[in-house]
Order: C-alpha cells, then sequence, then structure tokens
C-alpha cells in the first residue's frame, strides 16, 4: 500500500501546478479538478512552451482554474474573461491563451464576449466547465439550467430551456468546438491537445457534476452519481443512437 | 506480479469515489480510516491487479491519487502511462 | 525616465481638435494599443487612432462594448504594453466594473472620458462635466486614483502624456476627463520634438522569477510589475490578495492592501497638486475651475476686474486626489471661493468641505448642454465680494 505523504516521485500534474494553493476549494465529488488532469496532461503531451501559456478565468468556482495553473494566471472579473484574454493575445501574439471558465461566466453574463471573440475568431482556447449551475453564489439558475430543474432561483422549477453552446459557437464561426463531459478524461484530454495545436477561435465545453448545489436539489445523487450517468448515457447512445436528442450534453458534438 | 502501482496522497482526498469506481481493474476501495478531514481516502485491496494505467489520477479531481508503471526489465521507464 | 519614440510623434504646429490631440499625445506616451467602442463624442480619438495605430507597429480593436473595451485594455497591459480606450458618459458607466479591476490588480492605464450631458442617454452631442464624482467614486469599493482635467486641445496632447506617466508611476487607473467642448474645439497644437517628451517606464521586475513578489510594495509604496510570457508566472486576481498576488480574503490583508493603495496616492499629494493659478494672491474672491468652465470664468474674471473687483482664477488641473492643502490655505486669504461646473455642484462639495468654513463657498451649477454664461458667474462674483 503507498499511502505515505512523502512520494519518490511525484504527481505529474503537479508540473503544471501551483503546489502551494492545494487543496482545492472544490467540493467532494466536483468534476472541475478532474478536467484540469486533462488540461494538465493536454498541456504537458503537447511540449508547448508553458512560459509563454497564460490562463485567464472570470468569476466562480470554474473560475478558479487559473489561480491552481503555474502559468500567468489572470482571474478577472465576472464574465470577462474573453475579452481580458483578446487583449492579451493581441498585444502579445507570442503567447498561447486559454480561456478555462465556467458556463454561467461565459454564456449569460460573458455571452456577448463569447459570440463576438468567436465571430472575430479570436486566437483563444475557451474551455467552458459546464455545471449547469451558478454554484459560486449557492446554486441559482444559469443559462445552462436544464429546463424544469429545481434551483433557490427556481423553487417550482426552471421555466426557460438551457442554452445549447457548441451550437451557438458553431453559429457564431469557431473553427473547432467540442463537447466532452467530465467521464471522458482521455477523450478530453485527446481533444484539448489537439486544440491547443490548432489556431483560431476553439471552444470546448466540459460537462460536469455538480453534487452540492445542482444535483442535490434535484435528486441526482453525488458526483460519482453524475460520472455513472455520463458513462452509461454514453453506452445508450452508442446502442440506441435515436435516443440522442434528449438533453445534448452528453454527447460529443462535433470536430472539424 | 503486478505492473504498476499508485501513490496516494491521503491528505488532499476528498473521498469523492471517482478512483475506485473507475479503476478498470478495479484495485481500489474507500478505507475506512479518516483523513484529517474526514474523508475516507482510497487504498489498495488487489495490488497485484493494478496496472499503473493512472485512470485514477486522470480522475482524481484533488490531485491525490496517480498511477504509475514499475520499470520494465525489457528496458521500459518509471512513470505514469 | 525615457523620451517618446521618434516614429509615433507628430512633431509640429497642427490645427486639431482635442480628441485628435488627446490620440497624438497617448501615442507620444508609448502607447500602441487601444480598445474601445464608438459613443459620441469621444469617437475622433478611436478614430485617428485606428488609422494611425497600424503605422507604428500598434493595434486598435473596436470590441462588442464598453466592458469588454475596458478589460481588453488591462490585458494588453498585462502583456507588456501601454494602452488606454476612450468613452463618454455610458461607457464610461459600463466601464466603471474594469476601473475597480484595475486599481484592485494595480494595472496602470488611462480611460479617457469625454464628458457629455446626462444622466442616461442625455445629450450625445453637448457638453458637460457631470461625471467627475463618478470618475472619483463610480466603481464599487475603496480605491483611489488620479483625474485630470484639460481645458485646451493643447493641453489634451500635454495631459495625455501626463496622464500616461501617472499611471505608469503610481500604477493606477488614470481618469482623463474632457468634454464635449474641449473635445470637438479645434485650436492650435503644438507637438514638441521626441526627446523633449518625457515618459515615465514601466516599472518591470528587477528580480529574478522565484524571488520576485508580483504585488510586493516598494519603497513609495508601488509594487514592480512582471507581464505575461516573461516566465514569472504571475497570479492577478480581483479578489483582497497578498505579496504574491495570490487571493487572500482576510479583514487584515484587506486593510493593508487597500490602505497602501490609498497611501501610494496620499503620500504623493504635492506632486500631485497640478493647478494653474492667475491673480490668486490678494484677490477677495477665487474662482475655482477645470476644464472648459476655466475657459468662459476668464470672461467672468475680466468683466470683473473692470468693475474694479479683486479677482483671480484657480484652475484644477489634477481634481483629483483634490488639492486640499492649497485650498486649506487659500480659504482663510479670500472672502469667497466661486466654483462653477457643469454639473448640479460635484466638486464643489469636496471645495466646501476644504474650504472648513473659512470663506463663502459660492457653486455656480449648470445642467450641462452649453457652457456657462459669463454674467452667471459675475453675479456669483459679485455676492462673494460684498
Amino acid at each position: 500500500m503507498s499511502t505515505t505523504p512523502e512520494l519518490a516521485i511525484l504527481n505529474p500534474v503537479e508540473e503544471v501546478l501551483r503546489k502551494d494553493r492545494i487543496p482545492t476549494i472544490w467540493c467532494p465529488g466536483c468534476g472541475i479538478g478532474t478536467t484540469v488532469n486533462s488540461f494538465a496532461y493536454a498541456l504537458m503531451g503537447t511540449g508547448i512552451d508553458l512560459k509563454k501559456t497564460a490562463i485567464v478565468s472570470g468569476i466562480g468556482c470554474s473560475g478558479r482554474v487559473s489561480g491552481y495553473m503555474a502559468l500567468d494566471s489572470f482571474h478577472t472579473t465576472h464574465g470577462r474573461a474573453i475579452p481580458f484574454a483578446t487583449g492579451l493575445k493581441l498585444a502579445n501574439p507570442e503567447l498561447n491563451v486559454i480561456v478555462y471558465s465556467g458556463d454561467g461566466d461565459l454564456t449569460s453574463i460573458g455571452g456577448n464576449h463569447l459570440v463576438h471573440a468567436a465571430r472575430r475568431n479570436m486566437d483563444l482556447l475557451v474551455v467552458c466547465v459546464n455545471n449547469m449551475i451558478y454554484a459560486m453564489t449557492g446554486g441559482q439558475a444559469a443559462a445552462t439550467t436544464p429546463g424544469n430543474s429545481m434551483s433557490t432561483t427556481t423553487p417550482y422549477g426552471s421555466f426557460e430551456p438551457e442554452i445549447c453552446l457548441p451550437q451557438l459557437v458553431d453559429a457564431c464561426g469557431a473553427v473547432f468546438v467540442a463537447r466532452w463531459t467530465a467521464f471522458h478524461v482521455k477523450q478530453l484530454e485527446r481533444t484539448m491537445a489537439k486544440a491547443l495545436k490548432k489556431k483560431g477561435f476553439r471552444f470546448i465545453e466540459v460537462v460536469t457534476p455538480c453534487p452540492t448545489l445542482y444535483q442535490r436539489r434535484n435528486n441526482m445523487g453525488d458526483g460519482l452519481a453524475a460520472m455513472m450517468d455520463y458513462k452509461n448515457s454514453q453506452q445508450d447512445q452508442e446502442r440506441r443512437p435515436h435516443l440522442r436528442s434528449g438533453h445534448g450534453a452528453r454527447r460529443r458534438y462535433h470536430r472539424r | 506480479m503486478p505492473k504498476g502501482s499508485v501513490a496516494i496522497t491521503a491528505e488532499r482526498c476528498k473521498g469523492c469515489g471517482f478512483c475506485v469506481e473507475f479503476c478498470p481493474t478495479h484495485v481500489l476501495e474507500l478505507s475506512s480510516a479518516f483523513n484529517a478531514k474526514g474523508y475516507h481516502p482510497p487504498h489498495m485491496i488487489t495490488a497485484e491487479k493494478c496496472s499503473g494505467c493512472n485512470l485514477c489520477g486522470m480522475y482524481c479531481p484533488d490531485f491525490a491519487i496517480f498511477g504509475y508503471k514499475f520499470p520494465d526489465l525489457k528496458g521500459g521507464k518509471v512513470g505514469p502511462a | 525616465m525615457t523620451h517618446a519614440d521618434p516614429r509615433c510623434v507628430l512633431t509640429g504646429t497642427h490645427f486639431i481638435n482635442g480628441d485628435a490631440a488627446c490620440c497624438e499625445g497617448a501615442l507620444a506616451a508609448g502607447a500602441r494599443f487601444a480598445a474601445g467602442y464608438p459613443i459620441t463624442p469621444s469617437t475622433e480619438v478611436v478614430e485617428r487612432f485606428a488609422s494611425r495605430a497600424p503605422t507604428v507597429g500598434g493595434i486598435f480593436i473596436q470590441m462588442e462594448d464598453e466592458l469588454a473595451a475596458s478589460i481588453a485594455l488591462q490585458g494588453m497591459v498585462w502583456a507588456g504594453q501601454k494602452s488606454f480606450t476612450v468613452t463618454s458618459g455610458p461607457g464610461y458607466s459600463l466601464m466603471m466594473e474594469h476601473i475597480g479591476l484595475a486599481a484592485m490588480t494595480e494595472t496602470p492605464c488611462v480611460f479617457v472620458n469625454v464628458q457629455r450631458g446626462g444622466p442616461s442617454t442625455g445629450l450625445p452631442t453637448l457638453p458637460a462635466q457631470g461625471d467627475m464624482m463618478q470618475a472619483r467614486f463610480g466603481s464599487h469599493g475603496d480605491y483611489s486614483t488620479i483625474s485630470l482635467v484639460p481645458s485646451t486641445p493643447q493641453e489634451c496632447f500635454d495631459l495625455t502624456v501626463t496622464a500616461f506617466n501617472l499611471a505608469e508611476q503610481f500604477r493606477v487607473p488614470v481618469m482623463f476627463m474632457m468634454d464635449e467642448c474641449v473635445g470637438h474645439m479645434t485650436e492650435k497644437v503644438v507637438i514638441p520634438e521626441a526627446s523633449e517628451i518625457e515618459l515615465y517606464p514601466r516599472r518591470r521586475a528587477s528580480k529574478p522569477p522565484g524571488e520576485f513578489l508580483l504585488f510586493e510594495p516598494g519603497p513609495d509604496l508601488v509594487p514592480e510589475m512582471a507581464h505575461a510570457g516573461e516566465g514569472y508566472n504571475v497570479y492577478v486576481t480581483g479578489l483582497t490578495h497578498d505579496n504574491r498576488g495570490y487571493p487572500l480574503m482576510n479583514p487584515k490583508m484587506q486593510r493593508e492592501l487597500i490602505t497602501r493603495q490609498f497611501e501610494k496616492i496620499s503620500r504623493a499629494a504635492d506632486q500631485l497638486t497640478i493647478v494653474e493659478s492667475e491673480g490668486v494672491e490678494g484677490a477677495d474672491v477665487v474662482i475655482v475651475a477645470y476644464g472648459i468652465t476655466a475657459r468662459v470664468s476668464r470672461r467672468a474674471i475680466q468683466m470683473a476686474r473692470d468693475k474694479g473687483l479683486k479677482v483671480g482664477l484657480l484652475r484644477l488641473i489634477c481634481v483629483w486626489p483634490f488639492p486640499e492643502k492649497l485650498i486649506r490655505e487659500l480659504a482663510p486669504k479670500v472672502k469667497a471661493l466661486v466654483m462653477p461646473e457643469l454639473n448640479m455642484g460635484q466638486v464643489v462639495i469636496e471645495l466646501e468641505r476644504c474650504a472648513g468654513g473659512k470663506c463663502k463657498v459660492i457653486s455656480v451649477p449648470h445642467p450641462g448642454g452649453t457652457v456657462h454664461k459669463p454674467a452667471d458667474i459675475l453675479e456669483a462674483i459679485e455676492r462673494g465680494a460684498q
């Protein structure tokens, strides 16, 4: 059994993490950290110059990702990670600029910036961690909260349908659009690696569990239950493709 | 003879169980012991089955576990898959 | 101090408006990058910059709104460039969030506001000075910034350079508070040789990565700056942060950070007392004015002097921080301080506070749309002289 705290070899992802910032603020069963693993391996695997790589986040649980990465980290205002990243990239084109933020941040308050960065094909990689709720503020309905879901601001169920991000970003002209879940760690790593090597506006949505603030109010179990759901629904869809019209968030969208 | 093993930093663990569930060879189990924060970190129950594939490390949201392969006598390298 | 890059300085005598002069000032000050969003009456600045910037290796980007423009420029600054944005009332309101971010993250940059009548859409093409309190207190939370107010196109050039220099020296967002009259007024503007334009260089990190702390205050309480891509792994956050830049949210850190950010400005009160005074010695009444209103006041002063009144003019060039010491010294020596403003009485509140009851303080408010009638200011002078 290897439970000794002093390990002979370090966790490889620590190479790109700010070790003095761990433990993270994320809840048990939260999937944001899992997406960070895929991102870390993608960064290391592609061999891009980490000194020339900046990560920009907005506000929210996923907005804290930038602060855990041992890169040039910018934790900006709510919704404005993309325009900050736009300025960073324009003024120093040598930088690889990655925006890593949440669904509420990028698509509600920052929706206009997402639309226009895609339209102008700004050379950014945007990773949108979609936990379907405003989690940092205590579980309020977001633009990505599925219809009929319970949240603190929709105590009778949300009346509004959710937004489909890949279709939105695709319509705005993004050159690379992908969607995975936190269950698909290897696929996500490969997609991130591919996106890191590509130029232009690249968008990856990752659906993640939020056990504390989304699933608990909707009787959806813990983080592991959500991960199992992602796994099983993918297998369902592979067996019965006609079921793909459902929520859609759990299927891979498309890449080009 | 196991091909690899896992390293666990118990104090980082939040007991989500992702590593236990998604280990392809079912090597792990949440232990009954607590860490300082009151979570049950995983431990190996069938160490001989571990392939060192590091899927547990990919899933762990808290960077508390990772897998690594044992040195291959035929000239392989140490480190995660 | 360094000198301006001759390639970017349009040395010579020009007949241009204040907006154009502001753009040339920014270029002379070393700004190669700007983000903006069109809004009357400020648009001429970015139009000119959009045409001039590519000729000197710069970029202007028109963003989707002022929120985006005001943070994109901060991205440009953290990438190692000098940058600014230009707007007017409604856009300035949208930019408030990021003026707070710039103050919190100590990002040196310049926000130009060509003021127009408000509130709301108000008078898009007509002047006002109604954003003066917003320039000081508009963003949420406590912060201290610098606001400069030009009153001629020539000053639009000169003071834009000063605004960038102060931004670099103190690492604060500097508010450049023009108004529609000054912005659209065409006059002679003399742009000096590049070698005569002094620039305050970026305070770059003097220690190598590993030893350098991003928000460690220097002797003048201003930290040095490392940019993205320089290997420092900077961590910049709008949260209350420690010297490393890491979030540390407790009352002790808040006190340390915010008091330092105030003190770096308040310590330099003497340097930041930038005024022009004329006939203030021995005057019974002193007009305290800024921007276009100071020019209108000159006519009123002439009319009052013709009537034998002893009147002086104290023109505030740097309105924030307010020249408190100067006013405290001046108030006991005069009968009255008269403050005409193109607003319903904003900076006069600060004037009244600093005068401390030692003399009369007479406000000459004006809701904007045009400038004061000299006769209105004269009437206030006569009341003050009694």
